[in-house]
């Protein structure tokens, strides 16, 4: 099981660095608040373990780790949608026509 | 059932997998974004679906609850305000991983209770505790309170609630070495005593919380003597954190969704700080020791260098008519100008300057500002194109050709002495090269030196002129001078 595990740890990072590399640099920020939306999938174990327990004490546990992922995921979509909205290519207006819009 | 499930995530893995490859492009970035985000979504519902999961009215408190946070946060935050909102998220996703974990331990202790460990652990799913298990739980904890507690003092630093000077106290490296030793011992206990009693979670109980501890204040410890300049670089270092904390909490749970995603965010943050150090000329190991910024005799004698030296100061009216009648002007954009939120009057100048038939573009040195990236993004808010917007080695060459480089707020990544001048801190660091444009004008609020406390050899070159004052009200004041002109 845990080779298993390994194997998926080690290639999914060899097809990280393989795409990521390409990301250029005009889109860091969005690339870091869009991959920490993604981190935000620790909601799915926060889901898995606190539904399993019965003790009142694991269930908070469980309970505040879900709020906290569940921020990451909906504050890290959002953002960096409001960013990836801002970026726009040249407008076809070239110079000489009046520069202000 | 599990087979389903699992296969949901793999559907999910390749939906992130597909998000970030459309990344590559500022025109299909946000389609990515979205689909990246139902492969998110089919994540959760794959394991809502399971079943036997948390009491329904917790998760939908729970979701509500972090759903409201996030999305609050999500649309009041200001974009000079990004790297503060990059870094708390960073350390809610190290902390969710952290307490996951420990919440799983606590499924042991429970199991433990109800007598015959073997049978209940069955009766709950749960596998024997055995190495796996132990090592990567007290992973998860170490990985997800450093970045936990790192992270919000990074956002402390970044929104100016603690000082950005690098802070440290004598013995404060004694301090962090111990903290890290007692660390692994508090992680080499249940290991030791995992050969006694298979079966017993209370050795790894123990430890956790422990460790739990000592990791927050280790976190604390590693970041305060980081100055600000040098923020990029741990950004950068806890996002990947944040991914390796969820990879490992994936590997506790045996959760290949967590194992995928962590990989693809820890190699993320990963590539991003290498990209940052090399942008400095510093190692890793360089940064997180905080080496710039404390030296008083570094600055000292870069202060009585500087003493026989003039600097030539410039009127928003001469430097309006110079910007006014140039061909070719390149703006340096530093973190001055996120601190003025000069972004909206540079562009308001820049497309000025480019009805009036001058050719305007944009310079960012990748370590500009306080994340990667942070200028892209708040030229992008003021409307500026991006493809109007360079990267160092692109530009570099064209500076011969420049009639003015107007710096806003940026310092040691223009410092020529970084070329030339083997003796300087800086030296080796890759810089752009406005030195070499016929003319310059630095706005500045006064001549104090940079982060690095090195004196800017740019300054006194008779080629450049200095514009003191508030970036953007400089920045409004020169508009209304070029419009009359």
């Amino acid at each position: 099981m845990f080779v298993t595990l390994l194997t998926v740890f080690v290639l999914a990072s060899f097809v990280g660095f393989e795409v990521i590399s390409k990301v250029p640099a005009t889109l860091h920020t969005p690339l870091m608040s869009g991959s920490n939306a993604i981190s935000g999938i620790t909601v799915v174990g926060a889901l898995a373990v606190a539904g399993m327990v019965d003790s009142p004490w694991a269930r908070w546990l469980g309970f505040l780790a879900l709020v906290l992922a569940t921020v990451n995921v909906v504050g890290g979509y959002l953002v960096t949608d409001r960013m990836l909205r801002m970026f726009r290519a040249r407008e076809p207006a070239r110079p000489g026509s009046s520069g202000e819009r | 059932m599990t087979t389903a499930v699992n296969l949901a995530y793999l559907v999910a893995s390749v939906l992130f997998i597909l998000g970030m490859k459309r990344l590559s492009s500022p025109s299909t970035a946000r389609a990515g974004n979205r689909l990246s985000a139902v492969g998110m979504l089919v994540a959760v519902a794959a394991t809502l679906l399971k079943g036997g999961i948390l009491a329904p009215w917790a998760i939908v408190a729970g979701v509500a609850l972090g759903g409201a946070i996030g999305a609050l946060l999500a649309t009041r935050v200001q974009m000079t305000a990004m790297p503060e909102m990059v870094a708390a998220l960073n350390g809610f996703g190290g902390g969710a991983s952290a307490l996951v974990a420990v919440a799983e331990v606590v499924r042991y202790l429970d199991a433990q209770d109800e007598g015959l460990a073997g049978a209940a652990f069955a009766r709950h799913g749960l596998e024997p505790l055995g190495l796996v298990t132990v090592v990567t739980v007290l992973l998860s904890v170490l990985i997800g309170a450093v970045t936990f507690s790192g992270s919000f003092v990074a956002f402390g630093k970044l929104n100016g609630r603690i000082s950005g000077k690098p802070l440290a106290f004598p013995g404060i490296r004694t301090l962090t070495v111990f903290l890290a030793v007692a660390s692994l011992a508090a992680a080499a206990y249940p290991l030791a005593a995992l050969g006694d009693s298979r079966f017993d979670a209370g050795p790894l109980w123990l430890a956790v919380c422990v460790l739990a501890a000592l990791a927050l204040a280790l976190g604390v410890l590693l970041v305060l003597p980081i100055g600000g300049a040098d923020m990029p670089v741990v950004v950068s270092l806890l996002n990947s954190y944040s991914g390796l904390a969820a990879a490992s909490t994936g590997f506790v749970l045996g959760n290949y969704a967590l194992i995928v995603t962590g990989a693809l965010v820890g190699a993320s943050g990963i590539i991003l700080t290498r990209i940052m150090c090399e942008a400095m000329n510093r190692s890793l190991v360089h940064v997180l020791l905080g080496g710039f910024g404390g030296g008083g005799a570094g600055v000292a004698v870069a202060a009585g260098d500087a003493a026989g030296r003039t600097v030539r100061e410039t009127t928003v009216e001469d430097a309006a008519v110079l910007l006014g009648y140039a061909d070719r002007v390149v703006i340096v954009p530093g973190y001055g100008l996120a601190v003025a939120q000069a972004q909206h009057a540079v562009r308001e100048l820049g497309d000025l300057l480019q009805a009036r038939g001058a050719a305007v573009s944009y310079a960012i040195h990748p370590v500009a500002g306080r994340m990667p990236g942070h200028m892209n993004v708040l030229l992008a808010e003021a409307n500026v194109p991006y493809d109007h917007l360079h990267e160092m080695e692109e530009i570099n060459d064209q500076f011969e050709r420049t009639d003015v480089a107007l710096v806003i707020g940026a310092n040691d990544v223009v410092n020529p002495a970084a070329r030339s001048d083997p003796s300087s801190p800086i030296y080796g660091m890759p810089v752009l090269n406005v030195d070499q444009a016929r003319n310059v004008i630095v706005m500045k609020r006064s001549m104090a030196s940079g982060y690095a406390g090195v004196e800017n050899e740019l300054f006194h070159l008779p080629n450049n002129q200095m514009l003191f004052g508030d970036a953007r009200r400089s920045l409004e004041r020169l508009v209304s001078e070029v419009k009359g002109l």
